[in-house]
């Protein structure tokens, strides 16, 4: 991270520039809380099968192999990912073209119903997707599509929306009346100013939504757990859950599964990580 | 009002039509995103509400049943000792998290050097997916083969203590981001003025930084809520809502009663009994710190 140059100017510090000693030890000790698990996790998927059993995980392993990985690997791990990938592009793309639109509507249209729809989203946050899982299995069965990618992705994706609308019309808020006043002289339709005004100025809180809605795709384990059963449409949730079982006691290889799992979301991390925080800082709202 | 008839004064009217009725978009532009919330999310609930009336294996069609669902929820000891459960976890989840982001967030907003590196090491739990999180724990918890010696998930405080910081080590880079990109929108003005009236850093921590966050606490209080209602594959994988039934929350027993004893009559009062009290929650949250009226967050200065 790059720091602006008048930060170095004592005259124009930040006052968060100030330092404070307990919380800094407050932070280091997180820091090793954060930590611990994750050097644990990594000697211990490195450990062959003769270390697995009463190492002391704080050591690395003395015979370091990567087998582990390996039988993950050849037990269906990038299909399940390949899944996981397919599910996460569909949510994005559903929340965004369905959640753009309505908050423009939300915070353009001063309507009863305009306002009607924007509480059924504020209200929304608040439904557990735990809840409706009983009524979303006989609505899944009911549309033929149980044990199908669309199973997991329409109803990820509807109960990403109202975090998501949120998000949206409070950055859509940020636009100035006078924006809309000079499109509208100009003789620009709802549609126009939807496209050369709202979309460009609403980047910020877009990104939000697709990195927000791609995390609830990637994290979805109970829909994948009770709408889909076969081989073929398991996402990388319930393909992990699935290696408890395979494994059994072979906790290297469960965790080598791990591992594994947070690989392609670390690489997106290092590539994106300014992207990915600002964005996600944005559910805060602003 | 008259207008004096100029030419530039009489287009002036008709850019303000333009500007209240014209340039604003139809409420149906709305009607896609509501129309498939409400099939995937609001008629559930209902049907959730419809279901709980009825006696349904899962095959073939629901018969109606009346309350009998209801009478057994309400004569079931375990459905009290599972709210009691959530209610806790819940409880000793959101003040866990809070303080902890709350003060990682405020202290991460400074825009040194080493917390940028530090913020960014600590977000690396959240890359994590909530399954995955789960099976380090219980990989790590094992008592035979995994790293941490002893029977922990084996024990009553232990298997609850054990959900409650698995919850937080995944959900706290989350919630000190939030807590991160509120701080930093405080306006620095009111520190130099807190300042100049020689308040101290602890003062304005309290004064200042607090009640400016209260919108951020209540958007983070809320999905903490709605977060920690849905620990259920952390209880699915670590505990299996043991030892005994010690750790069965709501979401667990309803997932029990319909997708393993094939009771969705009973599962669903459980799941309508939960939306109820997520709600209810949720509502009290807002209320509390006024979210509902988010027009604009600096709103009194």
């Amino acid at each position: 991270m790059s720091h602006r140059s008048n930060d170095r100017t004592p005259s124009r510090r930040h006052w968060t520039k100030r330092s404070n000693p307990i919380a800094g030890l407050a932070s280091f000790v997180w820091l090793l809380i954060v930590l611990i698990p994750l050097y644990a996790m990594i000697t211990t998927s490195l450990a062959g099968p003769e270390e697995a059993i009463g190492r002391n995980a704080l050591t690395p392993p003395k015979n370091p192999t990567l087998d582990n990985y390996g039988l993950v690997l050849d037990s269906g791990f990038s299909h399940y990912l390949w899944n996981t990938t397919l599910t996460a592009i569909g949510v994005v793309v559903i929340v965004v073209c369905l959640s753009v639109p309505l908050s423009y509507v939300a915070v353009r249209n001063r309507g009863f119903w305009a306002g009607g729809a924007f509480r059924l989203f504020l209200l929304g946050v608040a439904i557990p997707a735990q809840a409706v899982v009983v009524p979303l299995f006989l609505l899944i069965t009911k549309l033929d599509i149980y044990d199908s990618l669309w199973a997991i992705i329409l109803p990820t994706a509807a109960f990403a929306m109202p975090v998501s609308v949120l998000v949206l019309t409070g950055t859509l808020r940020d636009i100035s009346e006078e924006s809309y006043e000079a499109m509208a002289l100009d003789g620009a339709s709802p549609t126009r100013m939807l496209f050369q005004l709202v979309i460009p100025l609403a980047k910020g809180g877009i990104s939000t939504v697709i990195i927000y809605s791609a995390l609830q795709a990637w994290n979805n384990f109970l829909f994948a757990l009770i709408f889909t059963q076969s081989e073929e449409p398991r996402v990388l949730t319930l393909g992990l859950y699935n290696y408890v079982s395979q494994f059994g006691v072979n906790i290297p290889a469960l965790l080598a599964s791990v591992v594994l799992s947070g690989v392609p979301i670390f690489v997106v991390y290092l590539v994106a990580r300014r992207a990915l925080v600002s964005g996600l800082m944005g559910v805060g709202g602003k | 009002m008259t207008y004096p008839v100029t030419k530039s004064a009489a287009a002036a009217p008709k850019g303000d039509v333009r500007a209240t009725h014209v340039g604003r978009p139809h409420a149906s532009w709305a009607l896609p995103g509501v129309l498939f919330f409400t099939f995937f999310a609001v008629v559930p609930m209902a049907l959730a509400v419809y279901l709980s009336l009825t006696d349904w294996n899962g095959l073939g069609d629901p018969g109606f049943v009346g309350l009998e669902n209801w009478k057994n929820l309400f004569t079931d000891p375990q459905l009290m000792h599972s709210l009691l459960v959530t209610v806790l976890l819940t409880v000793v989840s959101w003040a866990f998290q809070t303080v902890i982001s709350l003060l990682l967030g405020v202290w991460a907003a400074g825009k040194q050097r080493n917390r940028a590196v530090l913020s960014a090491i600590f977000f690396v739990p959240f890359l994590l997916s909530s399954t995955a999180i789960a099976l380090l724990f219980f990989a790590l918890l094992d008592p035979n083969y995994g790293v941490v010696t002893g029977d922990t998930l084996g024990t009553t405080s232990g298997a609850f203590l054990a959900i409650v910081f698995v919850g937080a080590w995944q959900f706290i880079p989350f919630h000190t981001l939030i807590y991160q990109g509120g701080a930093r929108q405080i306006p620095e003005v009111l520190y130099q003025a807190a300042a100049i009236d020689g308040a101290t850093g602890l003062r304005q921590f309290f004064s200042i930084t607090l009640p400016q966050l209260r919108h951020t606490m209540a958007m983070s209080g809320v999905l903490m809520v709605v977060g920690s209602l849905t620990y259920f594959e952390t209880v699915l994988i670590l505990t299996q809502g043991g030892p005994g039934t010690d750790t069965k929350i709501l979401p667990y027993l309803m997932y029990e009663a319909g997708f393993r004893s094939y009771d969705y009559g009973y599962a669903s009062a459980v799941a309508t009994f939960l939306v109820i009290a997520a709600t209810g929650l949720s509502l009290l949250l807002v209320r509390v710190t006024g979210f509902g009226k988010m027009n604009s967050v600096r709103e009194g200065m």
